[in-house]
């Protein structure tokens, strides 16, 4: 792709004044559609910024997903965010620099290329004279339509350039870390409290109801229903939180006939009805001498954040405001309003930092509950989801089922590669292939129809993300079976389909070294050509000690896994040493990921770390348990998640590659960890673990 | 009405709100220091921790009464206090966060482990810890950075 092409994101917001503003003197006003989910990028893409506009991080005043002055950059998803977020900063904020530069040589009556800039500061070796961003504020025709050529990428030269490449601390997380910060920390004048009252299924409708009864609970001003959307709202949260309990007592709920008992995941998912589509071929079949044909599963699972969704609304003269962590403000804003049936003119969104999400979980259905109370009551309203409400109510992330059947040839390498892939949607968000997507909204009256899934197609994939081998091989060919209406609503959840699919790609390419008798770390090698990949391997195998695996104690084993995230992002390779008695303790992780030109490392790595602690957490413990009444896994106890004292060791590597395109890294990790604890747990015990996740009942049944 | 009168963070406070409140809210939305956070709201995952006369305690989980006429030292408080200084700027060194929600629980609750107890064994540490839940998998830098606080704190006695 050429310098010269305008990203995608600034083709869809065209001018200038909608990424860059001198509007708040004598700071720089530099909008981006990318939020903060706790990735830490805001900070990552201010370095860019910071180094497009030779400006310092603190001379930036930064404007991130409100609907009314950022632009709109989609969802913050997949990766993506330093890929085409920061793709658009160097566009628009280049254009910026190049006029800013324009302006100065011309006050400072000096040559174009004799600007410099640093510090916010224009100066030239020709001038005595200086000139700074607010000086030239009047010169800027913010209105005009950001453009690139050559030599505007050339002014990139006459910027001082010091923030990229540094691991910067972030400035978010002083407040975080001693006092308000988060969205459930915002008070506005006069706001009150709300709670949803719900079935144990999200789905669940109202069969029987004694609204009076709920009204005269403690602390209860008011009881909105709609149909089967039912909440309660009082100024005192402490006596509305007991309400929403006691409330249950005067309920009865009925269940979606679609939920039927948990069943093992297997079985259940291919069970389920689904399509048949042929979704990638590559190359032609090969004379083969051997196959061998093997399956992998993975359960739902849930984002369970720490801190459960909450959103703020208010209407003020016929505008309502919705404060969100949603990943996605100008989609929710315009989903809310077809929600409620408004002009889409008549919503705004600001985007307010939550705790982590890891993909689409219950923020955005938070902030239509949210906008809906505010909207019929009147009161500027604040909805905070329970325990409960978050490890129940949220999309979950998508179960799947992966078939192979592998042709190896008569020298050990595979020639054809044929996958089948059973999965519902991976995504499923509000505004996504333009549906609604709001649970609220399916639940008011009138309700709007429960809108059809559709999951995300290749390349990106949402099931068949990461299905596409990285590996040469001769034929491929990938089946999926998209499942249209699964027994607990699902969407996106960190890497998709990628966690399943590297994860069983992975143990396969393991499963079939050891059935003829390689080294697996050669047998991935013999079918690898790029040599990024290769360079990779060869230092994870470094760090980890690979070669001397054998000399572990009886009970320990090394394992390896590698993905290149959605084959187009971060590669990251992982490396896993456990220990095997009545349950698995992973000791040691070592990890190398190249995700290109690095912009904050520290970042980079407290992201990889967080993946491979996180798809340790998923591939250990995790699964969504229910029964007909709905999900049983709905608090803390019946949801475990990995503990202090079950955290390995963990040593991350990056291999900076200075003059290749930043790729995103923070989905790149999970699968890789994931095949690694299965692959070292064939060291371990002997014991080939295909179906997730690897609980000490399942490993004490493998064992039998 | 139960006219509870303790210090917050060195602060004389004094609350109308029934005796049976749990802390949680009395704190965030009466006393507005809302660094303490919401998590479960039944006292398994920590995020809510603040430290009651040296004890870390689960705010969520405990009621107001507890408090009457003790100390309670919250996230907006660290700064102030000798150890809890060192803990919280330690997390900063070291970027012992990424979402952050879990992190200032967790913080309470190392510094009244510290203030007991400056070298604590391995043991004694998990057994603090494994009262709070991080999602997002930040424990390999939040373990650094309370390696580091315990260094400066021994390193400050010392001196």
């Amino acid at each position: 792709m050429s310098n010269l092409t305008l990203p995608a994101n600034i083709i869809s917001n065209p001018l200038l004044s909608q990424w860059f503003r001198l509007d708040h003197l004598p700071k720089v006003t530099v909008c981006s559609g990318k939020v903060e989910i706790g990735q830490g990028i805001q900070t990552a893409l201010q370095q860019i910024a910071a180094d497009e506009l030779g400006v310092d991080l603190d001379q930036i005043n930064w404007i991130a997903g409100d609907t009314i002055s950022s632009p709109d950059e989609w969802y913050t998803a997949g990766s993506l965010s330093i890929e085409n977020g920061g793709a658009a900063l160097k566009a628009s904020l280049g254009y910026a620099r190049f006029l800013a530069i324009q302006a100065a040589a011309k006050h400072l009556g000096v040559p174009f290329e004799s600007v410099q800039v640093s510090s916010g500061i224009f100066t030239s070796s020709q001038s005595k004279e200086s000139f700074t961003y607010a000086q030239i504020a009047q010169d800027i025709d913010f209105n005009s339509k950001i453009e690139i050529n050559e030599e505007i990428l050339l002014s990139k030269k006459q910027v001082q350039a010091k923030w990229v490449g540094k691991s910067i601390h972030r400035d978010d997380l002083i407040n975080k870390l001693s006092g308000a910060a988060f969205i459930h920390d915002l008070v506005i004048p006069g706001m009150k409290h709300a709670r949803m009252l719900r079935g144990k299924h999200v789905q669940s409708t109202i069969l029987k109801i004694d609204l009076d009864q709920i009204q005269q609970l403690s602390g209860v001003e008011k009881v909105v229903r709609s149909g089967d959307f039912l909440a309660i709202v009082g100024s005192n949260e402490a006596l509305i939180v007991q309400a929403q309990e006691k409330a249950q007592a005067y309920i009865e709920w009925k269940n979606p006939e679609y939920v039927q008992e948990q069943s093992e995941t297997q079985s259940m998912i291919k069970g389920l009805k689904s399509g048949d589509e042929i979704a990638f071929t590559n190359g032609s079949e090969k004379p083969i001498s051997k196959t061998l044909t093997l399956s992998y599963s993975r359960p739902f699972l849930a984002h369970a954040s720490i801190g459960p969704a909450c959103a703020l609304a208010h209407e003020v003269d016929g505008v309502l405001t919705v404060w969100s962590h949603t990943q996605g403000s100008h989609l929710l804003k315009n989903q809310i309003a077809v929600g409620l049936r408004q002009d889409q003119s008549t919503v705004k969104v600001i985007h307010t930092h939550g705790a982590g999400c890891y993909g689409h979980n219950s923020a955005d259905d938070v902030a239509f509950d949210a906008a809906y109370i505010a909207k019929v009551t009147g009161h500027p309203i604040r909805v905070q989801w329970s325990r409960e409400e978050e490890l129940s109510a949220s999309p979950f992330g998508a179960p799947g089922v992966i078939e192979f059947t592998v042709g190896l040839d008569e020298t050990g390498r595979i020639q054809n590669w044929e996958s089948e892939i059973w999965s519902p949607t991976h995504i499923h968000r509000p505004g996504w292939s333009g549906k609604l997507n709001l649970l609220g909204a399916w639940m008011i009256d009138p309700p709007h129809p429960m809108d059809e899934t559709k999951d995300n197609p290749l390349p990106q994939g949402g099931g068949l993300r990461n299905a596409i081998t990285l590996y040469d091989v001769a034929f491929q060919k990938v089946r999926h079976h998209m499942i249209p209406q699964a027994p607990l609503r699902t969407s996106a959840l960190r890497g998709l389909g990628a966690y399943l699919n590297v994860f069983a790609m992975e143990s396969l390419m393991d499963e079939v070294a050891s059935e003829i008798g390689v080294d697996s770390l050669e047998f991935r090698k013999k079918h690898l050509t790029d040599p990024r990949s290769i360079q990779l391997l060869d230092q994870l195998a470094k760090i980890s000690n690979w070669e001397n695996r054998a000399d572990l104690p009886e009970g320990s084993g090394l394992g390896m896994g590698f993905a290149r995230y959605k084959n187009t992002g971060a590669y990251c390779g992982v490396m896993v040493q456990l220990r095997a008695e009545e349950k698995i303790y992973i000791e040691k992780v070592w990890a190398v990921c190249d995700a290109g030109q690095i912009i904050n490392p520290d970042g980079l790595i407290n992201q990889i770390e967080g993946g491979i602690i996180q798809s340790i957490s998923w591939t250990l413990k995790e699964m969504v348990t229910w029964d007909t009444q709905g999900v049983t896994s709905a608090s803390w106890d019946n949801y475990p998640i990995l503990n202090f004292d079950e955290v390995p060791e963990v040593f991350v590597e990056l291999l900076d590659q200075p003059h290749q395109p930043s790729l995103g890294g923070g989905e790149a990790a999970a699968g890789p960890t994931a095949a690694a604890i299965a692959n070292a747990l064939v060291q371990a015990l002997g014991i080939r673990a295909r179906h997730l996740p690897l609980t000490p009942d399942r490993l004490a049944q493998a064992i039998e | 009405m139960s006219n509870i009168q303790f210090k917050l963070n060195g602060k004389a406070v004094q609350t109308d709100s029934p005796e049976n409140t749990p802390l949680l809210y009395v704190i965030r939305n009466e006393l507005d220091h809302q660094g303490t956070r919401f998590g479960c709201g039944t006292g398994n995952c920590g995020a809510c921790t603040v430290i009651i006369d040296q004890q870390a305690v689960q705010s969520c989980d405990i009621k107001l009464w507890a408090s009457a006429d003790k100390e309670v030292l919250t996230a907006e408080g660290l700064a102030f206090d000798a150890i809890g200084q060192i803990v919280q700027k330690a997390f900063i060194d070291e970027q012992a966060a990424q979402c952050g929600y879990c992190i200032n629980g967790i913080l309470m609750s190392v510094t009244a482990l510290l203030k007991r107890n400056s070298q604590p064994s391995k043991e004694v540490l998990m057994e603090a810890l494994n009262r709070h839940l991080c999602r997002c998998g930040t424990h390999v830098r939040i373990l650094r950075a309370i390696d580091k606080a315990i260094q400066q704190i021994n390193q400050k006695r010392a001196a």
